[in-house]
């Protein structure tokens, strides 16, 4: 028996007869929670988002209730508030549902945060492909306005703002958030460097800005519903609330699965819920968070201390999901994302996919992320040629070390975890490679053999 | 420039909305694009003219941007997702096939015209992996064995 999933954000997602248009969500209580916002407080809202204990769901996992707090609002200047939809960290596909199919819960997510931050307009970065996704937002928006939901004065509170649709044009580097930024400004989306520019200071046209992810926003509507206090009860302290797990690859059952934060672990996840692997193989390794989440190997052991001093020892099924247990294994829940490879993958192979990712998607501004994200894909697209040499792997570490930390975007570690943690769990495969091609060309044969991935 | 006259009526009520029109600048190339397939130079005079910017401004999104595109595409324009959750379920094999299907390879536009073949990157749909695009429609779960006649049916028109 698979074990339930407990849907609070995906509540409607895939429900039949459930439709996108506002009757439907109206029908099913929808923007009552926003009723109810304007008639409180501004701060309070926010204190409540700070003691629901949320954090972002677009990576970082960062407190939403504390990035709020940080807003600059002694400056006088206007607040903007931009919901990033940009998901194109390979593996996640959990926003594109929430618009696709309950695109209301978002903009009533977010008018609730734009109420509470006094935002005085607000943004949806939508990623360009999203072509559909594009149309419903807009006449969701336009639904809102004739019912007064945005808009001017709304509902009588007194507050006026209005959501515009921004599209992006394919490039990965506009989901980092000051990327996104320059991007609604107008200019290619080159990352700026924090200190100065942390969005809640100096974010869109220099004015304080809040980003947050669309689930983040999404959350925002049942803390008023559920309280902060409430909404703290689902999951466990210090990670809160739901989360989406996004799983990808060799599973039987792939797809979206909600539960509340630590409920299952990565091996319930892999074999309860998504029926476990194709028949006859054998789980090798997964990518718990994104493409950019430092990789798990299947064997290994996970031994340490978590936050509250406990000491943990597991084997890769037993990794709670949620924020601090991924940490704490040395990688990190990231978007959600969960890419799973069982042993028919070859892991140079995977490697050179995600490098030729990551080295399309540097917007060239630092030079380690620039010359050193294309070098480390040229190796391991080598390697996959039947070029290999027995010492690229420590190269390829070598390069990834010097990236990671010496960027102004946090895009330098996201293209250096893959290499850095592939290297350190899988170094054996990457010498292996190169000591066969080199058996091969010596029986006179080709080096290289078919490759699957790249 | 012979835009359509609902493109111009996007682009004026589009413009106005944003706080600096600066912002309207990726916008108006969507919107242009969208109206004539490409952003040729002219075009790109275009919308630098009607935003008071300088071409250089909008030059330097359309080298930017992936999607934005200076040479018109193929009539179908398929674009097959790569990344790896489409390439753990086999997403390089069903674009073999599509390339020996559209006689075409892959980052190419087919010599009759018909359709040009890209690469894309996740399209955040991994769960139904492989992902190809067609125009602005999204196919899901073109595994290797039902590429050919994915293809045919782009060919014959039913996609
Ligand atoms: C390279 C890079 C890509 C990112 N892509 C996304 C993305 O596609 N979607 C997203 O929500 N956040 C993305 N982020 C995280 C954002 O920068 C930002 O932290 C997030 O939108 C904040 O929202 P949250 O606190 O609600 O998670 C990315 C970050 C980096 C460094
Ligand atoms: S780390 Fe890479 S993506 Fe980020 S600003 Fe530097 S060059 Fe651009
Ligand atoms: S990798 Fe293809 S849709 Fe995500």
């Amino acid at each position: 028996m698979a074990i339930q999933e407990q849907r609070l954000i995906f509540k409607h997602i895939d429900e039949p007869g459930y439709t996108n248009d506002i009757d439907c969500y109206i029908k099913h209580g929808g923007y009552e929670q926003l009723k109810k916002a304007v008639t409180m407080k501004p701060e309070d809202i926010c204190a409540e988002v700070l003691e629901s204990g949320v954090r972002g769901r677009g990576g970082a996992g960062f407190p939403a209730g504390m990035k709020w707090k940080f807003l600059d609002r002694k400056s006088g200047k206007p607040i903007y508030l931009v919901c990033n939809c940009d998901e194109s960290e390979p593996g996640t596909f959990k926003d594109r549902e929430i618009v696709h199919q309950d695109p209301h819960q978002l903009i009533e997510g977010m008018m609730c945060s734009a109420f509470a931050i006094q935002a005085k307009l607000a943004f949806i970065y939508i990623r360009g492909e999203f072509f559909q996704g594009y149309k419903i937002l807009e006449r969701a928006i336009e639904e809102a306005r004739e019912k007064n939901l945005l808009g001017d004065n709304i509902l009588g509170s007194g507050y006026s703002c209005d959501i515009i649709v921004h599209r992006g044009a394919g490039a990965y580097i506009c989901g980092e958030e000051t990327g996104l930024i320059e991007s609604i400004e107008g200019n290619r989306a080159n990352p700026r460097i924090k200190p100065p520019y942390f969005p809640a200071a100096l974010g869109l046209y220099q004015c304080p800005t809040i980003v947050n992810n669309v689930e983040t926003l999404c959350d925002v509507k049942h803390i008023i519903e559920l309280g902060g206090k409430g909404f703290a009860q689902i999951g466990t302290p210090g990670n809160t609330g739901t989360r989406i797990w996004c799983v990808s690859g060799h599973v039987e059952k792939p797809g979206y699965y909600e539960f509340p934060c630590s409920a299952v672990t990565l091996g319930q996840l892999i074999y309860d819920v998504c029926g476990g692997l194709k028949p006859g193989r054998k789980l090798k390794a997964v990518i718990p968070g994104g493409s950019s989440a430092k990789i798990l190997r299947a064997d290994e052991r996970f031994t340490g201390k978590l936050k509250d001093g406990t000491e943990f020892d597991w084997g890769i099924e037993d990794i709670p999901m949620d924020f601090d247990s991924l940490m704490a294994v040395g990688s990190m829940s990231g978007s959600g994302g969960v890419i799973v490879m069982d042993d028919s993958t070859d892991m140079v192979e995977a490697l050179a996919n995600i490098n030729y990712f990551y080295a399309h998607e540097s917007c060239g501004q630092c030079t380690p992320c620039r010359e050193g994200v294309p070098w480390m894909r040229k190796v391991t697209q080598r390697m996959v040629d039947g070029e290999a040499r027995e010492e690229d792997a420590d190269l390829l570490k070598n390069i990834a070390d010097q990236i990671a930390g010496r960027t102004i975007c946090a895009f330098g570690e996201a293209a250096s975890w893959p290499v850095q943690s592939f290297i350190a769990k899988f170094k054996d495969e990457f010498v292996q490679k190169a000591r066969e091609q080199a058996a091969r060309r010596k029986e006179g044969k080709a080096a290289a053999t078919k490759t699957t991935l790249i | 420039m012979n835009l359509k006259p609902e493109t111009i009526e996007k682009i004026d009520k589009l413009v106005p909305r944003y706080p600096t029109v600066k912002s309207a600048a990726l916008p108006l190339c969507h919107l242009v694009q969208e109206d004539q397939g490409y952003l040729s130079n002219e075009a790109m005079e275009w919308i630098a003219n009607r935003l008071d910017l300088q071409p250089i401004n909008i030059l330097e999104l359309v080298t930017f941007y992936p999607m934005l595109r200076t040479e018109p595409t193929g009539k179908h324009h398929v674009r097959v997702c790569r990344t790896l959750p489409c390439a753990l379920a086999g997403a390089y094999q069903t674009c073999k096939k599509l390339e020996e299907a559209f006689n075409c390879k892959v980052g190419h536009t087919s010599e009759d015209g018909s359709v040009t073949l890209e690469f894309v990157e996740c399209h955040a749909d991994c769960g139904k992996a492989p992902v190809v695009m067609v125009g602005e429609d999204e196919y899901t779960n073109i595994s290797p064995d039902k590429a050919s006649e994915f293809a045919e049916k782009i060919k014959n028109g039913e996609i």
